[in-house]
């Protein structure tokens, strides 16, 4: 045991020497023409070592992202139906959007309020459940693996079914709530709750940014609760002066990844709408409207277009988001 | 004396408990009374959270005729029809078709996926090279691009390349580290990794190959692990993709498979349907509870270092 350690300890220390010297050698060589050449030999291994590990990386970034990125963008000042060549037609993809189609107008409309209200109910969940499963140790594992269970399995096709069946008329959801005198019948069909179903089914999955805060959350040191109670902090003011700003880098990461993926439900939309994005277009999402005008209609350049209109909102968005982070956000280390 | 030493240590657990100034007794009382609501809270949550997944299993057990009758969890008729039933498959296709298919893409995406990204985080955690912070920014700008602006232009790609109704358009990009979730979350592991045993082996003389295949790749499992899960479970899980470029019902994976269940049977076979539905959330759920430790610290790692 002890000579296994010692002859790496003096391995170790044989290969730091053996650095030292070869940086003595280095340096005093140091500003002839063949270190150098040998330097700049060196460098020239590296990079090819570099871009040779990046090659798969690469062919897929130029070749699956930045070039259909590029040809979308193209595409979108067109007129393409995948068999005859792209006809340019400059804004007008556009301007139909904005001003001659109702349908988009409605994709978006839901499709915010689908987000916005969404969203930050999600995380109020998330947050709210990874704080009370931070109260105590024992079995918080099993619960957590439970709560994370559905955003695993949330995108799927089977669970999209379940959720139609769910809230169907004379289904479980009905039946219990007729159970308390609330007679709503099915929502799928309801044009007023087909879009608080959806919402369901994403806070339904608030596993995921629930385990990113309790991770947050067991790294706030307990001294900062201590010195806020002897300061006379009741729970709300614990939460509001230490939690929250504790935890805002935390909050900053859930809230940008998680609009940015609200922005592109599919899948549910389709299956709960049988691909027609009805009742009455309610379920009509922005990306199901995309591929309905795109793969449906072959209306590709129409498409493109409002693919780059989502590219530039979740733009937006971000952008909007770490230019307010300063205000907000306060990173570990970082004077306040 | 020994009266006073037991409260003592419970002074010291409970110093964060508001009101900790009160009688230890009624304190620990407290405690255990706090900690039995605390439980109770939590398992209510966890039966509402998982009671879509219960009815579902156990709706797979009613015959089709019960559904619009008993919405509630106990069949009255329990019954194995609608599993003898689903394995027949549908539009001529056997049920262990689509799973074969399913599991074939999501396999192959597994190994593409976890080699190429493996690959490429090597390539940007370990090797300096000149270009190596702009193309990492880019890799992560990806991170957030919405992918809808892609599948146009590379469904008109593979169109042209004549792939589509194959299985390259789902796997191809995976070979290529298209997804940046994982070559970003190895490249964090890549990093945590102290760079002292790459270095000696430098010095021994051993190139980025030799240090990837031998001292990188086998510290990095529980990343690659988590990728590989993941991998899968998306994969399994796609509906776009499949939607998209599979049209022969033999090459259907199970999502799609299952939209045909969904479209055809909806309004009388909702037995067939659960079963269905079911069946394809089993790999996935016997993946999670196998794995669920690579699950929630890939999931938690990614979140504070990001």
């Amino acid at each position: 045991m002890s000579t296994e350690t010692e002859s790496i300890v003096t391995a170790s220390a044989g290969s730091r020497s053996v650095r030292r010297e070869l940086r003595q050698v280095r340096r005093a060589e140091g500003g002839k023409i063949p270190s150098t050449a040998g330097r700049r030999a060196a460098v020239r291994r590296e990079t090819a070592a570099g871009y040779g590990f990046l090659v798969p990386w690469l062919i897929g970034f130029l070749g699956l992202t930045v070039g259909p990125m590029v040809f979308s963008l193209y595409l979108a000042f067109t007129k393409y139906n995948l068999f005859t060549e792209p006809e340019w037609i400059g804004l007008d993809n556009f301007v139909r959007m904005f001003t001659e189609d109702p349908n988009y107008i409605q994709s978006v409309q839901i499709t915010l309020v689908y987000v916005l209200v969404g969203t930050p109910i999600k995380l109020a969940a998330a947050l709210g459940i990874a704080m009370l499963l931070n109260y105590r140790d024992r079995g918080s594992g099993f619960f957590r693996s439970s709560f994370y269970a559905p955003s695993l399995i949330g995108a799927s096709v089977s669970v999209a079914i379940v959720w139609r069946a769910m809230f169907s008329n004379d289904g479980p959801v009905d039946n219990s709530l007729s159970f308390f005198g609330i007679d709503l019948g099915g929502w799928v069909g309801n044009v007023q709750l087909v879009i608080p179903m959806m919402i369901l089914l994403a806070v339904w999955q608030f596993g995921a940014p629930m385990v990113i805060f309790l991770a947050g959350l067991k790294q706030i040191p307990q001294e900062l609760y201590e010195a806020a109670e002897v300061d006379g902090a009741g729970p709300w003011h614990k939460f509001r002066n230490v939690t929250i700003p504790m935890l805002s880098s935390v909050i900053f990461f859930n809230l940008l990844l998680e609009l940015i993926n609200a922005f592109q439900v599919f899948a549910s939309a389709y299956i709960i709408s049988n691909g027609s994005g009805g009742p009455a277009g309610m379920t009509n999402f922005y990306t199901l409207y995309l591929y309905k005008r795109g793969f449906a209609d072959l209306q590709m350049g129409y498409a493109s277009a409002m693919a780059w209109v989502l590219v530039i909102a979740v733009a937006i968005i971000a952008f909007i988001l770490f230019k307010t982070q300063k205000s907000w956000v306060h990173y570990a280390g970082e004077n306040r | 004396m020994t009266t006073f030493e037991a409260p003592r240590v419970e002074v010291v657990e409970n110093a964060l408990e508001p009101g900790s100034s009160t009688q230890p007794r009624r304190r620990v009382k407290r405690r255990t009374i706090n900690t039995v609501i605390w439980f109770v809270v939590l398992l209510a949550f966890t039966a509402i959270v998982l009671y879509p997944l219960l009815w579902l299993f156990l709706s797979t057990f009613k015959p089709s005729s019960e559904f619009a009758q008993n919405p509630g969890l106990i069949p009255e008729n329990p019954t194995f029809d609608n599993y003898t039933k689903v394995v027949e498959g549908i539009a001529g296709t056997p049920l262990w078709r689509f799973f074969a298919n399913s599991f074939f893409i999501a396999i192959m995406a597994v190994v593409g996926t976890v080699l190429s990204s493996a690959l490429a985080a090597y390539a940007f955690a370990r090797i300096k090279f000149r270009g190596v912070g702009v193309l990492f920014a880019a890799m992560i700008g990806t991170l957030l691009l919405p992918f809808h602006v892609i599948i146009i232009p590379q469904y008109v790609l593979f169109n042209k390349l004549e792939l589509v109704d194959t299985y390259w358009p789902l796997i191809l990009p995976k070979f290529l580290a298209t997804e940046a979730f994982f070559v970003f979350l190895i490249v964090q592991f890549i990093r945590n990794i102290p760079r002292d045993m790459d270095e000696a082996a430098r010095i021994d003389g051993a190139g980025h190959i030799r240090i990837f295949f031998s001292i990188i790749l086998p510290l990095i499992k529980p990343a690659l692990i988590t990728s590989a899960i993941f991998t899968f479970i998306w994969t399994w899980n796609d509906f776009l993709g499949p939607l998209l470029y599979i049209n022969s019902p033999e090459k259907y994976p199970l999502p799609i498979a299952l939209r045909l269940y969904n479209d055809a049977t909806s309004t009388s076979d909702y037995g067939a349907t659960a079963a269905v539905s079911f069946l394809a959330l089993v790999p996935i759920l016997i993946f999670f509870i196998v794995f669920q430790r690579f699950l929630v610290a890939g999931v938690a790692t990614q979140g504070l270092k990001g």
